[in-house]
């Protein structure tokens, strides 16, 4: 069966819907997103990228891979490698058996990603579904269209070092998944989403973004490092991966979808107010860009007050939800 | 947001790439919809580009003046920092640090300068060296 590549907002649930699509699966990118309860946040201020904090608005890298497949009734396999070299053998092998095979790898050194977008970020997902000479054919779900890449440059994305190292991650169904979603999967999901969202933890969910808030209040805005905090903020938020707005748009699709298979819950209303939760999200990223920009004055608790009251928000939302499901 | 809202601001930095984005249609579905960029993304990601531009200007204009060692361009031209640079290449950090002095970078053995090398994806001797312009 030849491979079909389909365009995605976010590179890991863009990666395993097309690689379960591949074996049958219906299954469209909001729906792995939902069903494997990604969507989350997560100040953690100990994980530092270029000297600034990591701010996750989702789970873990290869939770989406896992739940999802779990929601399909199947699981994956996944292997890593000491050796770059033997990391391309398996590849080629698993290719020659006529595996799409996804891998984890850095975007920096990607070459077919445009030099602007190339930062050391080492949690991207990809499928590779082919080999023509020294290429590999590439579905990178980012990208709107298919990508090639010499095999010199995907080892050295596979085997890029440093946070969250990919240590030439690769992955592929153990069997074939289910050809329809379990839908008693789909509550128990919501359940857990709404909980990550709710968790009594200062570092994670809505409390989290109030902690986020609290760093941000104190930032002085003589200080040149502070322009550069809120910048990072908004761009993990809104360019990697699609944090604030993108990932509530895309729940919001989750919802919509989930709406038809568990009728009567009433999902198609939580959906339309949480796509008003992600316009407030890129309100919050207009104002703050405004001011690195230098169009409005540096104001960081102006800030911090936006992503409190977001916090509140999506507090009523997240216990409203819980109650619903 | 509805699809005929999604920006489509011609960001530079998505390098004539389009992003996928959801967004309400007509009939209030949540659909995929191909997006040019938009203006927030490129000011922050422009912030973060120009930062890391500055700093391998300086180190540039430092090696020249022989305050450090060539190497420290070559890290903030690839994008990294001391920190991420111990981490590629399974240095200590204050080692790495110590290896962008100039005197010192004179006196590395052949091993360390190739784990630079594969580290930062370029030729050992050119580890040594300085484009023209930054």
């Amino acid at each position: 069966m030849t491979f079909q590549h389909q365009h995605a907002a976010h590179c890991e649930s863009g990666t395993i819907a097309n690689l379960l699509r591949h074996h049958g699966a219906q299954v469209s990118e909001p729906l792995a997103f939902g069903a494997s309860a990604a969507l989350g946040f997560a100040y953690l201020p100990f994980i530092r990228l270029n000297g600034l904090p990591l701010i996750a608005y989702r789970a873990q890298p290869r939770a989406i891979i896992k739940g999802t497949a779990a929601a399909f009734g199947t699981r994956f396999r996944f292997e890593r490698f000491s050796r770059p070299a033997e990391g391309q053998r398996r590849l080629d092998e698993l290719l020659a058996q006529g595996q799409v095979v996804g891998l984890q790898t850095s975007v920096f050194w990607l070459p077919y990603f445009p030099e602007t977008m190339r930062f050391h970020f080492n949690a991207h997902n990809l499928l590779v579904y082919g080999k023509e000479g020294d290429d590999y054919l590439i579905s990178d779900p980012v990208a709107e269209d298919p990508q090639r890449c010499a095999a010199a440059d995907l080892a050295r994305a596979r085997f890029a070092r440093g946070v969250l190292a990919p240590r030439g991650l690769l992955y592929y169904p153990a069997h074939a998944p289910r050809a329809e979603i379990d839908p008693t999967r789909l509550a128990p999901a919501i359940r857990k989403t709404a909980r990550n969202l709710l968790a009594p933890l200062p570092l994670i969910g809505v409390r989290g973004m109030r902690t986020l808030a609290a760093r941000i209040a104190r930032l002085d805005p003589r200080d040149a490092r502070s322009s550069p905090f809120i910048g990072h903020l908004v761009r993990m938020q809104e360019e990697i991966g699609t944090g604030g707005a993108g990932f509530r748009f895309l729940y919001a699709a989750f919802l919509q979808e989930a709406d038809a298979r568990l009728p009567g819950q009433g999902l198609a209303g939580f959906a339309a107010e949480l796509m008003e939760i992600g316009d407030a999200w890129r309100d919050f990223a207009l104002a703050a860009a405004r001011m690195v920009k230098g169009r409005d004055a540096l104001d960081p608790p102006a800030i911090a007050a936006l992503l409190r009251a977001q916090a509140a928000r999506e507090e009523t939302f997240f216990r409203a939800l819980l109650r619903a499901v | 947001m509805k699809t005929e809202d999604v920006p489509q601001d011609d960001n530079y930095t998505l390098g004539g790439h389009r992003k996928g984005v959801y967004a309400r249609d007509a009939a209030g579905r949540m659909v995929l919809v191909s997006s040019r960029g938009w203006e927030v993304e490129e000011i922050v990601t422009d912030q973060a580009l120009h930062t890391l531009a500055s700093q391998a200007a300086q180190a540039h204009a430092r090696a020249l003046s022989g305050l450090a060692a060539p190497l420290e361009y070559w890290m903030y031209a690839r994008r990294m920092d001391p920190e991420l640079l111990a981490q590629t290449t399974g240095l200590w950090r204050w080692r790495v640090r110590r290896h962008l002095r100039a005197e010192i970078f004179a006196r590395l053995s052949p091993a360390l300068l190739q784990r630079y090398a594969d580290a930062l994806g370029l030729p050992p001797a050119q580890l040594a060296t300085l484009p023209p312009q930054p």
